[in-house]
């Protein structure tokens, strides 16, 4: 059972020492070991309140309050794990997988690279959407796409969903406008609906390093679009997965959507992988049709 | 003092735990005298009880009143049938989410039955004559041969053995896209409300294709939305008035003559969130399930997962009361959040007279608070603890200090053995419980009639 939700900061010798004052621990281990077992705690809600949203009764409509309720936790468990720094750790350390440790490299290039590596995932992720209002509702930092990885079939393990779910909004949100001020972004602008970057420490380090890794941060974009080359990233982080979940034809079969859905960007982003593959998918049509119904549920006409 | 609906005298403590799922009790609702009581269940089905009149001189303790008899069976009608929404896909339940009473005009009774979607009236009416002594034909209803026949008869009303007819008088339907969690008859007697999570929507009781909408949440983007409506209920006195409740635990008065669509409220009835304890779950908690108002009209009272909240319609910062129903769970939330019962709706009612409430908790725990002495008692609605007419024991959870015999450890509580329905009678110190498939029935020998305001 855990302790009673007492809200503690994470206190990093390097960083925000002023939010730690009302902990004061005699040792940064003592505070990291006490933050850890939040983070842990807080992380493991998080893990619950994805699988909740997902699993669904497909015959019966879903509860609506009980759907709100947890998506409403998601987002505050969002917002704290981005005001908190966490959301870098984990990019920090996806990062540090790919590149040297003694590169100096900027945190939003971090992002992008982060970012660059969930996006690929966000297609195979794409099972199902199954619950159309969860689906929507758990959009962070208004960002569409989380909403792909957000649904999945119940067959999807749980890990893979949230996991994806982990490196996509937490990375896609503060970052997004970071690459929407660039300039450089080639995405749609739906894609990136007002983003609330709360990340403050993305954003000290201006571009700086933009020259350097600019090739890189173009490179990624590139991935979106194709099907996604095997990735060190994606590899480490998926490594338990059964990989015929990255086979887009296997995904999108199980996709339930036609991509004529308007106000679905993740549906238009996908409509690239859109025809080839669903047109391999005749035999769910009447899934197609149920999805159709609940989209409808959901765009509320 | 305990009563099931299906009354057995055979052992069924082999069976007890098997519970048919469509048997399972969805709301209670006293009708305006008392005399009668409506249960719906999951399976779509109504049941009326009857209150049986006791004749004075067969009560032999000095001090009972006649009138206290007990509830049997009246009628049970099947109200909704499971239904397929063709254009989402969607199995709509037959659940019956609420019964409301009509006033009574005349002879016949009325009630409003809802489930997710459609609304229906119902007339109950009383047949215990027929006529006899037809012309034309005999009293089985067939043709008599014309040239038997030598006189004429009036036909006469003869007495036969009672029987209740229900029938369906009005079917509103198409009214609602979300799942209707609350209906509420005014007291214009001409109009009923009918909310679902984003909608409610006025009804005239006359007229079935169409309906008023006086309040929409709905955001233009439903990825935008983060609030639905709980609870909605029409004030006892004032017509125009009606209050609705909120996920994010927020109480809503509305003034129909304000405006056509009352989506800015007359008053907003919120309590400041206490920041030492907060936690993910605060929200989740504060959610109020049910709201009611006071029979005098001045107060309202309302549910959220831990605590029942009594507010004056004429202070908006805050409650005046706050009972805690199962303060010992706070520290539970995380489980009851994986096992989904944080989401449990619990109902809460108001005695006659206003200076009791009553509402439930797990492990067939109910919980009534005197607001006279702010204290609360807790009870038990389970068959083997109480035989009829036995004085039911108050219960204790054990939370800590002395324990004593009987006291109940946290980890110990039943939570699939929730008190979520329950009603209690208008004037008297009657109550009637729902516990997962059965119905309790309790009246409180001691003051059976309250003096009412």
């Amino acid at each position: 059972m855990f302790p009673k939700g007492t809200k503690r900061k994470f206190s990093d010798p390097g960083e925000e020492p002023a939010s730690s004052g009302d902990h004061a621990p005699p040792s940064s281990a003592v505070a990291r070991t006490l933050s850890s077992s939040y983070s842990l705690q807080r992380q493991s809600l998080l893990d619950m309140s994805l699988i909740k949203l997902q699993l669904c009764h497909m015959l019966v409509e879903p509860n609506l309050c009980r759907s709100v309720l947890i998506a409403n936790t998601v987002r505050q468990i969002q917002e704290e794990m981005t005001q908190d720094g966490t959301w870098q750790i984990m990019t920090q350390a996806l990062a540090a997988a790919q590149c040297p440790p003694d590169r100096l490299v900027a945190t939003e290039v971090l992002c992008r690279q982060a970012d660059a590596a969930a996006q690929s995932p966000k297609p195979p992720s794409v099972a199902g959407l199954e619950e159309g209002y969860s689906s929507e509702e758990v959009v962070m930092e208004g960002d569409v796409e989380t909403e792909v990885t957000m649904s999945t079939l119940s067959a999807a393990p749980p890990q893979l969903s949230s996991a994806s779910y982990l490196a996509g909004p937490f990375v896609m949100g503060p970052c997004w406008q970071e690459e929407e001020e660039d300039g450089e972004c080639e995405e749609d602008e739906e894609d990136s609906e007002e983003c609330v970057s709360e990340g403050e420490e993305g954003d000290q380090d201006p571009l700086s390093a933009d020259s350097r890794t600019g090739e890189q941060v173009f490179g990624t974009f590139e991935i979106k679009h194709p099907a996604p080359p095997p990735d060190p990233v994606l590899d480490e982080l998926f490594s338990d997965v059964d990989p015929s979940y990255y086979d887009l034809d296997t995904v999108l079969t199980g996709m339930q959507s036609a991509p004529k859905m308007g106000p679905y960007d993740l549906l238009e982003s996908l409509s690239s992988h859109g025809p080839t593959a669903l047109s391999s998918s005749a035999s769910c049509r009447s899934d197609l049709n149920e999805l159709d119904h609940i989209m409808e549920i959901i765009v509320g006409s | 003092m305990g009563e099931d609906v299906e009354s057995t005298k055979i052992n069924h403590t082999f069976l007890r735990d098997y519970v048919t799922e469509a048997d399972v009790i969805s709301t209670v609702e006293f009708n305006q005298t008392g005399d009668l009581l409506a249960t719906g269940d999951k399976g779509g089905r109504v049941v009326i009880f009857q209150r049986e009149i006791e004749p004075k001189w067969d009560s032999e303790e000095v001090g009972e009143m006649g009138d206290s008899g007990e509830y049997n069976v009246y009628s049970t009608f099947q109200s909704h049938e499971p239904d397929f929404d063709y254009l989402k896909s969607l199995e709509i339940e037959e659940k019956i989410n609420k019964i409301r009473w009509l006033p009574q005009q005349n002879a016949a009774h009325f009630l409003l039955s809802t489930n997710d979607k459609t609304i229906k009236l119902w007339k109950v009416s009383e047949r215990d004559k027929r006529p006899e002594g037809y012309n034309l034909k005999d009293n089985e209803g067939r043709l008599k041969d014309v040239s038997t026949i030598t006189s004429l008869q009036v036909p006469v009303l003869k007495h036969t053995d009672l029987m209740v007819e229900v029938r369906p008088r009005r079917v509103f339907s198409n009214g609602h896209t979300y799942h209707v969690n609350s209906i509420s008859v005014n007291s214009d007697g001409e109009t009923y409300l009918s909310a679902d999570d984003l909608r409610i929507n006025m009804w005239h009781l006359g007229i079935t294709d169409r309906s008023f909408n006086i309040v929409d949440i709905k955001p233009a983007n439903m990825e935008d939305l983060t609030e639905v409506i709980t609870a909605a209920e029409f004030h006892p006195h004032h017509c125009h008035l009606f209050v609705y409740s909120s996920s994010k635990g927020t109480l809503r008065l509305c003034d129909m003559r304000a405006s056509a669509l009352c989506d800015q409220h007359t008053k907003l009835f919120e309590e400041p969130e206490d920041p030492g304890s907060r936690s993910f779950f605060s929200e989740i908690i504060s959610s109020v399930s049910d709201v009611k108002f006071s029979h005098n009209g001045r107060y309202l009272l309302t549910r959220d997962y831990l605590t029942a909240k009594v507010w004056d319609l004429n202070m908006d910062k805050g409650p005046v009361e706050t009972y805690q129903v199962h303060e010992y769970l706070r520290s539970k939330l995380c489980s009851l959040y994986e096992n989904d019962c944080i989401f449990d709706k619990f109902e809460c009612v108001w005695n006659s007279s206003d200076s009791v409430i009553m509402t439930g908790a797990y492990n067939s725990f109910f919980r009534m608070f005197d607001r006279e002495t702010g204290r609360g008692v807790t009870l038990e609605a389970w068959r083997e603890s109480s035989k009829p007419r036995a004085v039911l024991r108050t219960r204790r959870v054990y939370t800590g200090g002395k324990r004593r015999r009987g006291d109940v450890g946290v980890d110990s509580l039943d939570f699939t053995k929730k008190i979520l329905h329950m009603a209690w009678h208008p004037s008297e110190n009657i109550i009637a419980i729902a516990a997962t498939n059965n119905l309790y029935i309790f009246q409180d020998r001691v003051r059976p009639e309250l003096q009412t305001q």
